[in-house]
């Protein structure tokens, strides 16, 4: 209807389009605020005064950094063994066609459709069935089944755009299977992995509900800052944590997204 | 002499589905080798069968004397070139070309020196440091060239290597490729479903169907003289003559072919022939192919550009040279 031909949006537009992006990262804006507080016991806007006590604080805290080299540790294990089922996953889903195939590759992605909370309900009955006592391998088997399925779809699509015949023609050149997989599989779908192992580390490392169900007396970083909410004391260290955790987890997946953008280009080229 | 490739009552089934059926074949030495057929019968199953992309389901295969089931791709001496060239995209053009010598561990100084070496025989020297992605398909199709023959490969496949080129870089590697051949004396074994392309650069075709080979000859012998109805039909549109017809004019009850072109077409009022009735004429530029009805029987024939020709719908009178009659093995 507007006979200007402006590219531009109207105005009333603009504005709710800078409103619902304030309303998203608007609250995380007041954690990191809040971390400079210098009222602990509760959140009181606007802050009485600005500190970095708090820092100090964290820092000296061996609960903080128990949980945190937990959290680390389970991600890392999670990653690498998602890395490995979900690449031979995927391989075996995109290369060779068998009875099953389209059910394999739905049970795969099924857990991280489930809600969490099934998951962890099913895994800490199986486990109480097994008789498997709670410990940092039961978090780490608990991560994996999502894991696992981020690495899938990314490997999965990877494999997809590569040329089939690229492997025959390795094989063909004179490289026998593992020459393969290191000359010419592996260089074909590294920004794949390397960006499914980012999102799979990112997603095992803020976990929670699953991680309730599985974790014995443990605490996961994002565990913790749930208990230390309830704990009238030290309130900002949890801010401080808090800002910690969004940077490690938001650098990853910032890195991932730009990796596989790069990757369309590389394997679209490939032709 | 032993055969550059051998195929002794070859059979690969995939399910209930024979793709090679019963296959025999011996390729020569330093032969240019064409497999001929339409999409679905059997020829590229034979040369993945010969690359060792698949094992036969029975029989034998033998590459220069030696049993060549349960050998891998890997440990024959026999370089394929793809029909979508399949060349590495993360690796440029040169270390594309020296892939095969890098697995077989060979120094890099070498290596190089090879890979520089086969990109000048495929008429690409300094085209090393560019990516697959920057090149042609013309371009790709000679680096993937390349890339099998600095293997020196006893016996090189071809799968379909010029069905994505236009028709003028197609003509040109054609050239190309029967030069080349002959000049390094490699056994080339050739898959294509374009019979001009068989015809043009083999020294003999295998025409296949459903699994089988129909014939097995020079390109001489299997566009004149077609054993079976299928050959003349698919190789180079001949006309294929019913018993009852052929009998009249060989007064043998068989099946012949007779080629468009030895057909000539006359006004109805003059001299003896066959009598015909011209249903369409269709101009192909260097010559016009023309419809005959003769009695319900559709005959084709192609007339030089330039002929003068009656109009569609006109009785016209067909004569052939009786010997360009060929008579088919194919049971009547």
């Amino acid at each position: 209807m507007r006979s200007d031909g402006s590219p531009s949006a109207p105005l009333g537009l603009k504005i709710a389009a800078a409103c619902g992006l304030l309303f998203l990262h608007l609250p995380i804006f007041l954690i990191f605020i809040y971390a400079f507080t210098t009222e602990e016991r509760s959140f009181v806007w606007p802050p009485p005064g600005l500190t970095t006590q708090w820092f100090a604080v964290t820092w000296n805290r061996p609960d903080v950094w128990q949980s945190l080299s937990l959290s680390v540790r389970v991600a890392a294990i999670s990653t690498l063994v998602a890395l490995v089922l979900g690449t031979l996953c995927a391989a075996a889903v995109s290369r060779t066609r068998f009875f099953g195939r389209e059910t394999i590759s739905l049970l795969v992605i099924l857990p991280i459709a489930l809600p969490g909370i099934i998951t962890g309900i099913a895994l800490r009955s199986a486990f109480s069935l097994a008789e498997i006592p709670f410990s940092f391998w039961t978090i780490v088997l608990g991560h994996a089944t999502f894991c696992v399925v981020v690495v899938y779809n990314n490997a999965v699509a990877r494999f997809r755009r590569t040329s089939g015949s690229m492997i025959e023609a390795s094989m063909d050149l004179g490289a026998d299977g593992f020459q393969t997989f290191r000359h010419v599989v592996l260089p074909n779908i590294a920004t794949a992995l390397l960006a499914g192992g980012m999102l799979a580390f990112a997603l095992s490392f803020d976990e929670v509900i699953v991680t309730t169900f599985t974790a014995g007396q443990q605490q996961t970083l994002p565990i913790w800052m749930l208990e230390e909410l309830i704990r009238p004391r030290q309130r900002p260290v949890t801010n401080v944590v808090a800002m910690v955790v969004v940077l490690v987890t938001l650098l990853p997946i910032l890195v991932a997204y730009y990796l596989t953008r790069d990757g369309d280009q590389i394997a679209g080229s490939g032709k | 002499m032993t055969s550059a490739v051998s195929f002794a009552r070859v059979s690969r089934h995939f399910g209930s589905v024979r793709a090679v059926d019963v296959v025999d074949l011996d390729i020569a030495p330093g032969e240019f080798f064409a497999m001929l057929g339409p999409s679905g019968s059997g020829k590229t199953t034979c040369l993945r069968l010969i690359a060792g992309f698949e094992q036969p389901t029975s029989g034998s295969i033998s590459i220069f004397g030696e049993r060549a089931e349960g050998v891998p791709p890997y440990r024959r001496n026999v370089n394929t070139v793809f029909q979508d060239y399949a060349l590495f995209p993360h690796l440029n053009v040169l270390d594309n070309v020296a892939y095969g010598l890098m697995v077989k561990g060979v120094g890099k100084p070498e290596r190089q020196k090879a890979a520089e070496e086969a990109l000048s025989l495929v008429r690409l020297p300094g085209y090393g440091a560019r990516r697959p992605s920057q090149l042609s398909g013309g371009q790709r199709q000679r680096v993937a060239l390349a890339r099998a023959l600095v293997n020196q490969p006893k016996v090189l496949l071809l799968d379909e290597p010029l069905g994505a080129l236009d028709l003028k870089l197609r003509e040109n590697m054609q050239e190309e490729l029967k030069s080349l051949q002959k000049a390094l004396g490699i056994t080339f074994v050739f898959v294509t479903h374009d019979q001009g392309e068989a015809l043009s650069m083999a020294d003999r075709v295998a025409v296949f169907n459903d699994g089988k080979i129909m014939q097995i000859g020079t390109p001489e012998d299997i566009y004149q003289r077609p054993k079976t109805r299928f050959v003349a039909d698919f190789v180079g549109s001949s006309n294929v003559l019913p018993p009852d017809f052929v009998q009249r004019y060989s007064g043998q009850h068989r099946w012949g072919s007779l080629r468009p072109e030895s057909i000539r077409i006359g006004r109805a009022a003059k001299g003896d022939g066959v009598a015909a009735r011209l249903v369409s004429t269709n101009y192909l530029g260097a010559t016009t192919r023309l419809a005959l009805d003769v009695d319900g029987l559709r005959l084709h024939a192609i007339m030089p550009a330039g002929a003068a020709l009656p109009k569609a719908g006109e009785a016209v009178v067909l004569t052939f040279n009786r010997d360009h009659l060929h008579l088919m093995d194919e049971p009547a």
